[in-house]
């Protein structure tokens, strides 16, 4: 059903003289005038031209957009490297205790015990999971994460008198976030070509190591959603150098008390917490993207830090070596409270059932979709997989996008679309360990279908959305990006 | 196995059949045998839903929140009321379940939100456009400084005020120490930053100079005048802002700003111990190319029926990679839309009378405590809904006096400035009564009086 009720932009819906929310009468002797208080060149000279929309327009707006919306709790949503796992209500229900949501950001620590001690936990459940002692809440999301560890590293060679290390090396399959992160510390990106076996080409990182050579990012199941099975020997290679590994965590769904990039030799490594331990995704973020490192690293993350004092939490700003903050106050607790909240409820046993069936779940799905679909590299796969829509592009004239589109006509959020760019025509499916065996049935079996359903009905997908595909050119070419008034 | 696992045994043995594996843990064949984990994670072991949220109470019990005592504190941070529809919205999980609009045929919802998102911001700014959101305020002063370095491809300095908040500029240190340029810090000893010192600053190798108004002390810069200042030299003029003042005050766009950022949680965002919020992040049309993040545009299907996309990706990382304008990735979805919601539910006019009842009271306020013998105004500068006091004696013992009696009365302005070791600085929203206010005045009073002082301190 699409209702389209109140579904015009809010602005048109606007009509002067109606409100949704009243302020009360001000209670302090008020006689003065405001540019008595505040010289008028301080004031604005006109009334801001915002909405006026009474409270069951905006109700009713708001709510008949958010049903346009496929979300995980309406629809099986396999997109690739995004880990769209359920996430638990208890968790909402508990965020919204007053003694959580109701805490200033610079409140003194007496009191704030109850959030220091949460956090402080969680500082050591993630040093616990990686495998890396020392560990930074701070960075707001992924992308910062790896931006901070980078930070890192760069202080950690300025000190070490070795700032010719300039190059950081990136696989060709990794996320577009590690170039962009490196570049933005100051480091040139060098990139790393993958093997016919989608693992990292060890020729071409030989080739390209060297003394100059400060970080390699990489990224562990990897894009393609396979084990770099020759982890080891990369991580030796690089500590021979002097240089750093670091582990882009997108996807450590695949390895919860599995295995540890500590122990494979990453020397720093992001959590992307609203993936692995279930943050919602909120419609593109917020994300939490703490990092952990070795401990010799330690002393430059950013400040504050919680630490524990006999039975007292304290946030420790002393820290002289630090990079700086990348992010104001503490980091994006909400997501950081949810994981805590996750990691407590699965301890230590769930969480490696996490990695298992999100494997198992990868695993299946992966055979059943290989019934009609190409899938270049050899399994198993980790917690995902890519397979290729070339065969339905040669024989049919149609596209991985246009298999995507025509999922969404059944049902079902599309998986990841032409990314890794390493293959052609990609569709990366990551199911998670939340879904049943009928869900993943269900779906390679409308994936089966999709790919004898006339080639005409494909492209021209989807058929029974709200709006059939957009224009996309034309939204690049002549952006309109907010709405004036005609 | 946990509520989130559902495949059953025998789930597993036909799963497995059909893979052709003999266990699971033959599906963990790649990783080399020496790598295995070899024991159990070393977390404390699974609690049951009561269980986690009797524990989650005992640690909420802990803490001594914004509600158990009548709260005065701002530095970034304001206890602004958020209208019911804000929360009830936001809790749609078809809202807060879903991810980045990819698919914007099944995502037109958010896509529409994103729009009506930075259409309000750039209503409530003056500024040409907005993006779909940033981190929070901090970073975003970071991002709007590498758009500068990108709009004047200059290496020179970036200027800052002192009065900015200390974070925000902590955070511009680190973002751009292993970049091409330098960031000097324009002192505000007086608590607000004269123009005259950034006609001085400035030259043509000059990135960017940034102000921020109402500023960490509450106070009021002249910002229109600092822009001047920048643009006459081609720098770009960086205006951030507190988005609840701008019922009131003059918009970025009349300061002359090229980019204005600011922090959104005043924008219907709980406290929640500092996050998630949201930076908000709004430019000159001239910028639109360089704007760091997602975008969302207006277009049309192929019925030309009017529709939402995420727009101008060839920016983004993962398109570009390493040229893109900035590495983010994520915005603050649901914390758009919570500040759409709010922005639309209060409207122009209960915006206004939001800034008004702050200014109101926030200056109802500095008058009765400033009544307590000691007390003073630290600067003598106009102010919106906070301020910051000169006290007679050390501000953290008082401080702490004061939460005991059921007040988080302030920040401690010596913790950011030395200088000013004797400064409280105080935030009063809408919030706050008449009666919160007299209480406060009333403890202070009662505390700085001598007897107490020479028995407490």
């Amino acid at each position: 059903m699409n209702n389209t009720q109140s579904t015009g932009l809010i602005f048109e819906l606007s009509k002067s003289g109606r409100r949704c929310h009243r302020l009360p009468k001000c209670d302090v002797p008020n006689s003065a005038r405001i540019d008595q208080m505040i010289p008028k060149e301080y004031l604005a000279k006109q009334v801001l031209p915002l909405p006026e929309i009474g409270e069951i327009d905006l109700i009713r707006h708001f709510t008949n957009l958010s049903a346009r919306n496929m979300s995980i709790d309406t629809n099986f949503y396999p997109l690739g490297s995004c880990t769209m796992k359920y996430n638990p209500k208890r968790h909402e229900r508990i965020a919204a205790f007053p003694g959580f949501a109701n805490l200033h950001p610079l409140q003194d620590d007496d009191t704030i015990q109850g959030m220091l001690e949460l956090l402080h936990s969680m500082q050591e459940y993630l040093a616990e999971i990686s495998g890396l002692p020392a560990v930074s809440l701070q960075p707001a999301a992924g992308a910062q994460g790896e931006l901070t560890a980078l930070f890192v590293a760069a202080a950690y060679f300025r000190d070490k008198g070795e700032t010719h290390r300039r190059k950081v090396l990136v696989p060709d399959s990794a996320h577009g976030t590690n170039p962009a992160s490196a570049a933005l510390a100051g480091f040139d990106t060098i990139t790393i070509k993958s093997g016919a076996n989608g693992l990292v080409d060890l020729d071409d990182l030989k080739s390209k190591l060297g003394a100059d050579t400060a970080v390699f990012m990489i990224t562990n199941p990897n894009t393609l959603g396979l084990f770099e099975t020759q982890i080891q020997e990369i991580t030796e290679l690089l500590h021979a150098q002097g240089a750093l590994v670091y582990l882009d965590g997108a996807n450590m769904n695949a390895i919860l008390g599995i295995t540890r990039p500590g122990d494979f030799g990453a020397d720093m490594q992001h959590y992307n917490v609203h993936k692995t331990f279930t943050g919602p995704h909120g419609g593109g973020g917020p994300g939490s993207g703490p990092i952990a490192v070795r401990d010799y690293l330690a002393k430059y993350l950013p400040a504050p830090i919680v630490v524990k004092e006999g039975d007292r939490f304290r946030l420790n700003y002393n820290m002289p070596q630090s990079i700086g903050r990348v992010r104001s106050f503490f980091g994006t607790i909400g997501i950081l409270f949810r994981g805590y909240c996750y990691i407590r409820t699965l301890g230590p046993d769930g969480l490696k059932q996490v990695s298992e069936h999100a494997v198992l779940n990868a695993n299946y799905l992966r055979a059943r979709v290989s019934e009609g679909y190409e899938v270049p590299h050899a399994g198993p796969c980790m917690h995902e997989f890519v397979a290729s829509a070339r065969k339905l592009l040669r024989e049919k004239k149609v596209r991985a996008m246009d298999v995507c589109k025509r999922l969404l006509d059944y049902g079902f959020h599309a998986p990841t679309v032409y990314f890794p760019m390493v293959v052609s025509e990609a569709l990366m499916f990551e199911p998670t360990e939340t879904e049943s065996k009928e869900t993943l049935d269900a779906f390679a079996e409308v994936m089966l279908k999709i790919a004898n359903e006339d080639p005409e009905v494909l492209r021209t997908a989807p058929h029974t959305h709200i709006i059939s595909r957009p224009d996309e050119v034309k939204a690049a070419k002549e952006p309109v990006l907010r709405w004036t008034k005609a | 196995m946990s509520e989130y696992v559902l495949n059953t045994p025998e789930d597993v043995a036909a799963m497995l059949d059909r893979i052709g594996a003999g266990s699971i843990d033959q599906l963990f064949a790649n990783i080399p045998a020496h790598l295995r984990f070899q024991r159990m994670l070393n977390i404390p072991p699974a609690l049951t839903e009561i269980e986690l949220t009797q524990h989650m109470q005992v640690l909420a019990n802990k803490n001594q929140s914004s509600t158990d005592a009548v709260c005065f504190l701002g530095g970034g941070a304001y206890d602004h009321f958020i209208p019911t529809v804000v929360d009830v919205i936001a809790s749609r999980s078809e809202n807060y379940t879903a991810y980045t609009p990819y698919q914007a045929e099944a995502s037109q919802g958010t896509l529409q939100v994103i729009y009506e998102y930075q259409t309000l911001m750039a209503q409530l700014t003056g500024m040409d456009v907005a993006n779909a959101s940033l981190y929070e305020g901090g970073s975003a002063v970071s991002e709007a400084v590498l758009m500068a370095l990108g709009i004047t491809g200059r290496t020179g300095e970036v200027l800052i005020a002192e009065s900015v908040h200390p974070e925000y500029r902590q955070i511009l240190v680190t973002y751009v120490r292993n970049l091409k340029c330098t960031v000097r810090t324009l002192p505000t000893p007086e608590g607000y930053l004269n123009p005259d010192d950034v006609a001085e600053a400035v030259n043509d190798s000059t990135v960017a100079v940034i102000a921020q108004s109402p500023n960490f002390f509450g106070h009021l810069e002249e910002m229109k005048t600092i822009g001047e200042a920048a643009r006459k030299v081609g720098a770009i003029f960086i205006d951030v802002f507190d988005p609840v003042s701008l019922g009131l005050l003059a918009t970025p766009a009349d300061h002359g700003a090229d980019i204005a950022v600011g922090e959104g949680q005043g924008l219907g965002i709980p406290f929640g111990f500092g996050g998630p919020y949201l930076g908000i992040l709004t430019c000159r049309n001239e910028y639109v190319r360089k704007i760091p993040g997602r975008l969302v545009g207006e277009t049309t299907d192929r019925n030309g029926q009017r529709c939402w996309v995420l727009t101008l990706q060839t920016r983004e990382q993962h398109i570009r990679r390493e040229k893109a304008t900035s590495n983010i990735c994520t915005n603050q979805g649901l914390f758009a839309l919570r500040a759409a919601v709010h922005l639309t539910a209060l409207g122009p006019v209960g915006l206004k009378e939001t800034a008004e009842l702050c200014v109101r009271k926030a200056h109802y306020a500095a008058e009765q405590l400033c009544k307590v013998p000691g007390v003073a105004m630290k600067f003598d500068r106009p102010f919106f809904k906070e301020f910051t006091l000169s006290l007679p004696r050390n501000v953290n013992n008082l401080l702490v006096q004061l939460r005991e009696q059921g007040y988080h009365a302030g920040l401690p302005t010596g913790r950011w400035y030395p200088d000013h070791a004797d400064g409280l600085t105080v935030a009063v929203t809408e919030k706050r009564t008449k009666q919160e206010i007299d209480g406060l005045a009333g403890a202070v009073k009662y505390r700085l009086s001598g007897v107490r002082d020479t028995v407490l301190s």
